[in-house]
């Protein structure tokens, strides 16, 4: 299963840094995806791209993960060299995450 | 308990006009804000005040302001928004102007200034937030700096009566959260107060972007009417919570799922969003369907604000140049392997000197990389390269190597583009609040 169907998500971006949101479409999934989707496999998922930490902070009251990315935009919206100078497609490919099958 | 209605009429500085309009019209607000300063605006805006002292504000302010001025006035709307940019004052006479021009007299107009700190900045050689150095070090490549003043002198402004309040750099939240002060007149330390007013900023500030824009993944996420979209009305309550929805009749969706989305949008930790006014925590928040296009967001707290402001300064980083061509057909990421590989080689035979450089292949691997992009064969694809160098003319190199491909390259390729240009980028301090002053002045068409 992928996490893109049952969850969705949002990358924004300061400076530096970009954030990706997981939220889950049912809120009783949320535990699974706090289980599954760990700043760890986030961190691996984007090593290639993402040169700092990975930091999760958990929303439980609105069923959600938040995901910050450091040192993760080439210098940041202003100065980077990409195409995608804000990051803003990090949140699509972060939904074709692999998941096991929902229990149950 | 009271309420009162906020539109927001633009999340950015080249957003739609229309929906600024239907909100005014048919939204039954009291005020509308439009947010529509980018981190680095403000350093290019103050090139352009240099230049032309009556220039140096948002470009499209005139035609905003001749969209909606007239009928604000008519009905009582008041109008916030950091279109002031480089030069809140020539923007307010510049409204002024329009309000003339278009037969609306009395109008009272604030422009809020302040936030350019450079001389502090300059004097206080203060340490940047994400990368190495201070201030000074940039010597003469430093363009500006301005402080993202809170919502206090907004709400001067709104105290003298204004009907339109015109900023340069203000925390964007802080658009909304003053309206909400001067209308509930919460003290300046009840903190749980401005942590959701902070939020009902925070959630309205990208306008389009909590109602059904930037949303849509057809099959997943269904939005219809996105080329109608309506933008947000936040129904705020005494106590702060808030109903977000929008006009009946325009395109798009406020659900649960669109609020939620907005909600962590540029937040990193949730339980401490810093904002000039407070520290807003969000990790309690609940959001609740309660009608069709209408959401409560509600159980926002907040704690003390800090003693600085975040301050972004504007300077001159680097150049840019870059060139693309497309290949297409069977063999297209080869060719445009090929071609890369070459343009590569010859920036290097050049002796082209670039600080950074990437060879991208735009429908295989330019967003995510080689990595993660394996086992996918385009039918066509589009090479970029793009490299960061120290002089312009030295960025322009990096196209020409590109554009050479036509004749020098491998076969069918097409569409050459080049571009070089002056990149002027921005890095974060913190400036102590006592080292600024914040003002308002007025101005009456």
């Amino acid at each position: 299963m992928k996490l893109r169907e049952i969850a969705h998500s949002r990358t924004g971006d300061k400076g530096n840094t970009s954030n990706i949101s997981v939220i889950a479409f049912d809120p009783a999934n949320y535990e699974f995806l706090r289980e599954h989707v760990t700043a760890d496999r986030v961190k691996l998922l984007f090593a290639s791209i993402v040169r700092g930490d990975v930091k999760r902070f958990e929303m439980p009251t609105i069923g959600a993960l938040n995901f910050v990315l450091m040192d993760a935009l080439g210098g940041g919206v202003t100065r980077s060299l990409a195409v995608d100078q804000h990051g803003k497609s990090l949140s699509s490919a972060l939904l074709d995450l692999d998941l096991p099958a929902l229990r149950g | 308990m009271r309420t009162i209605r906020i539109g927001s009429g633009a999340g950015y500085s080249g957003d739609r006009i229309e929906p600024a309009i239907e909100l005014a019209e048919k939204g039954h607000i009291q005020y509308l804000g439009f947010e529509c300063l980018a981190e680095r605006t403000i350093a290019l805006a103050q090139q352009e005040k240099m230049k032309n002292p009556d220039a140096g504000y948002d470009p499209l302010l005139e035609r905003r302001m001749r969209a909606v001025l007239a009928i604000c006035k008519a009905k009582g709307i008041k109008i916030i928004t950091n279109m002031g940019a480089a030069n809140p004052q020539a923007a307010a006479r510049k409204t002024a102007r329009i309000a003339r021009e278009l037969g609306i007299a009395g109008l009272k107009i604030a422009a809020v200034v302040g936030d350019d700190v450079l001389d502090v900045c300059k004097q206080g050689n203060f340490p940047f937030l994400e990368i190495d150095g201070r201030i000074g070090d940039l010597g003469n490549r430093l363009l500006s700096a301005n402080a993202y003043l809170g919502a206090e002198p907004i709400v001067r402004a709104l105290q003298a009566g204004a009907d339109v309040v015109i900023t340069g750099r203000v925390g964007d939240p802080a658009l909304f959260l003053a309206p909400l002060l001067h209308e509930f007149g919460w003290a300046n330390d009840d903190w749980d107060s401005l942590g959701r007013g902070a939020l009902v900023g925070h959630l309205l500030e990208c306008a389009g972007q909590i109602t059904g824009g930037y949303f849509a993944d057809p099959g997943l996420k269904d939005v219809a009417g996105l080329a109608r979209l309506g933008f947000p009305i936040g129904e705020v309550s005494e106590d702060g919570n808030v109903v977000i929805t929008k006009v009946e009749g325009s395109g798009g969706a406020v659900t649960e799922a669109t609020c939620k989305e907005q909600l962590l949008y540029e937040v990193h930790d949730p339980a401490n969003y810093i904002q000039p006014d407070v520290v807003a925590d969000f990790s309690n928040v609940t959001v609740k369907q309660i009608g069709p296009d209408r959401v409560s967001i509600s159980g926002a707290t907040g704690k003390p604000a800090t003693p600085t402001y975040k301050t972004s300064v504007g300077y001159i980083d680097s150049y840019i140049g870059e060139g693309q061509m497309s290949y297409g057909g069977p063999g297209a990421l080869a060719r445009g392997r090929l071609a890369l590989e070459i343009v590569r080689q010859r920036l290097e035979l050049c002796g082209v000197q670039m600080n950074e450089q990437r060879f991208d292949l735009i429908g295989a691997n330019a967003l995510y990389g080689s990595e993660l992009s394996e086992g996918h064969d385009p039918y066509e694809v589009r090479i970029r390269a793009a490299g960061r160098t120290n002089s312009l003319a030295e960025a322009v190199l990096i196209g020409n190597e590109v554009e050479t491909l036509y004749t020098n390259g491998p076969a069918g390729g097409g569409g050459a583009f080049k571009s070089a240009r002056e990149i002027i980028a921005v890095a974060s301090v913190l400036v102590p609040k006592e080292l600024t002053s914040p003002a308002i002045q007025l101005f009456e068409a």
